[in-house]
């Protein structure tokens, strides 16, 4: 199908948009829009990191998802216990696989749930006693624990605990970190404020510790690794790219990330960002307590990959540019074999996007590189600056949605008929049994890594055999003709 | 009176940080822009105006807080 024009996308809009009450009908406008280049700002042309409707399928998590599981779940070497109720901790975990090495269990404890398991006696008499409790029994049973966090859940802030005054008195108790996490899931609209609250108890608990000890022999070229979650060992092939290059890795923040890692990041030079949206609050604030510039790179695809290599060598000496370079020409034969290989299997194919708050705009040189083009994306939470940062990376005329409900993600694929949508497990089993191939692009839908030039490779392969895969062919039922069913036409 | 994030970008234009707002613009003139005095009035790039009681020029990034002048809209 060719590329749908300006008009056709607002014509579409306005058309999925008619099934709203008039209320819902203006709030949802706002949220979706057509791609302009030339606007410099997404202010002009669409609102995000607003309220979701109710009534409408929403596709967000909450507060709690973006700290617990997002932002500190991966610490390795911390325990994090999900307090409250036993069912946010246990069906979230180990879901986001965020590797780690160490011995689940005596050292590390990242696929593990810990839970005070509040019950209807602990909402009436509070929890402050069983969570004093717990800090010291986690502190007999998994002595080489290297700190602890509380990731409230909604009930605590609804009765009002005090896990502040426990973690004090938990922290003289075991002689360790202890760090309140005040991310109830009510707060926010999404789980961006889980972030944004996940990223202040670092600031306020963690980051200072060891301010005034300078026993840490720094090199200059340090850097932290921020906001890359290792999700099927993502951070892995980035660090091995910026080791070749000269570079010291600090820190990972925080997939395969320790305490001591995030304790020693004031001593960096540059802190590299990947995931701007959940982890930029932290590197704005080391950058005016302690000077350290901080710079986005994007290791999506071969293309972003020889970009970022060299925009983070213009920040170092000639040692580290000539390093960057050496990178970029030792992958090179590796990642054209991927693309000569792939590229012809690939090309011209349109893929619709609908991810969380940093990929929707990352993976799209990727999928260039294969020779696809990415016809419409959107943020779950997103926030403005987000959305100025995607303007420019995505095509004119294609579509952009904000926090898309249930219904209009289907309308728009009914009619954009895309060859592969990314997005999360929510929607996986619906575009599926429309017929549509579907990467869970949250996840890499248990595959991965994708970061690098290694993962590009896994990337590369993935797309393919998702889009190739026979199966699509055989999704219609044998009887059914062309001509016989409209509905199954716009679905196949 | 929002807080503003304030912090030279790598042409040494001053960069504008509002963390509730998420805005992020440049700012096209600062008012006062000597080593004695900064502040007064700052022109964003989207038209916007904010002020800044003046102080000596501080050590940038800093955050301070700023009057909104006008909405820019």
């Amino acid at each position: 199908m060719a590329a749908l024009t300006r008009e056709e996308t607002e014509a579409l809009i306005q058309e999925v948009l008619e099934i709203y009450p008039e209320q819902a009908k203006k709030d949802r406008a706002k949220h979706l829009a057509v791609n302009d280049q030339s606007l410099e700002k997404s202010n002009k042309c669409i609102t995000s990191n607003r309220k979701s409707l109710p009534g409408v399928m929403t596709i967000r998590g909450c507060a709690y998802a973006g700290s617990k599981g997002v932002v500190w779940g991966p610490i390795k070497d911390m325990i994090h216990i999900s307090h409250g109720p036993v069912g946010c901790g246990q069906y979230s975990r180990a879901g986001r696989r965020n590797y780690y090495v160490g011995t689940t269990g005596v050292n590390t404890f990242g696929t593990m749930n810990f839970t005070s398991d509040f019950t209807e006696k602990d909402i009436v008499f509070g929890g402050d006693k069983k969570l004093a409790k717990i800090i010291t029994e986690i502190e007999g049973l998994f002595p080489l624990h290297k700190g602890i966090s509380i990731q409230s859940e909604c009930p605590i802030g609804l009765i009002g605990d005090d896990i502040e005054a426990v973690a004090k008195k938990g922290n003289k108790e075991i002689n360790k970190p202890v760090v309140p996490v005040r991310c109830e899931g009510f707060r926010g609209v999404s789980q961006s404020l889980g972030h944004h609250i996940a990223n202040d108890a670092i600031r306020d608990w963690v980051l200072e510790n060891r301010d005034g000890d300078d026993s840490f022999p720094t090199t200059p070229y340090d850097v932290a690794v921020i906001g890359d979650y290792n999700i099927g060992g993502d951070a892995w092939a980035s660090r091995t790219l910026l080791e070749e290059m000269g570079l010291r890795v600090v820190a990972q923040w925080s997939g395969d990330g320790t305490i001591a890692e995030i304790e020693k990041t004031p001593k960096v030079k540059l802190n590299l960002i990947h995931c701007y949206r959940s982890m930029n609050y932290i590197a704005r604030h080391m950058e005016e307590k302690y000077k350290i510039p901080w710079i986005e790179y994007n290791f999506f695809g071969p293309t972003k990959i020889a970009e970022s290599l060299r925009r983070i060598a213009s920040h170092f000496d000639d040692t580290i540019k000539a390093g960057a370079e050496r990178v970029i020409a030792r992958y090179e034969a590796e990642y054209q074999a991927v693309i000569d290989k792939y590229k012809p299997r690939l090309q011209g194919k349109r893929v619709m996007l609908y991810i969380g708050g940093l990929r929707p705009r990352h993976v799209i040189g990727a999928y260039e590189d294969l020779g696809m083009e990415v016809v419409g994306t959107g943020y779950e939470f997103g926030h403005n600056d987000d959305y100025d940062r995607t303007i420019q990376e995505m095509g004119n005329s294609t579509l952009l949605y904000d926090d898309v409900t249930g219904y209009e993600f289907e309308e728009f694929v009914k009619r954009v008929q895309p060859d592969l949508i990314g997005s999360g497990i929510k929607e996986k089993y619906i575009f599926q049994k429309m017929g549509v191939p579907f990467r869970q692009m949250h996840s890499w839908d248990y595959s991965g890594p994708y970061h690098g030039y290694d993962g590009f490779a896994i990337f590369a392969r993935d797309m393919d055999m998702t889009i190739n895969n026979p199966c699509w062919k055989q999704v219609k039922a044998p009887w059914k003709t062309d001509a016989s069913s409209e509905a199954v036409k716009a679905a196949a | 009176m929002p807080s503003v994030m304030l912090k030279k970008n790598s042409e040494g234009k001053l960069v504008f940080y509002v963390p509730k707002k998420d805005l992020e613009e440049v700012a096209e003139s600062v008012e006062f822009d000597t080593a004695e005095k900064w502040g007064g009035e700052v022109v964003l790039a989207d038209g916007s105006k904010y002020y800044f009681e003046p102080i000596p020029m501080p050590d940038f990034p800093i955050t301070l807080r700023a009057k909104r002048v006008d909405s820019g809209e």
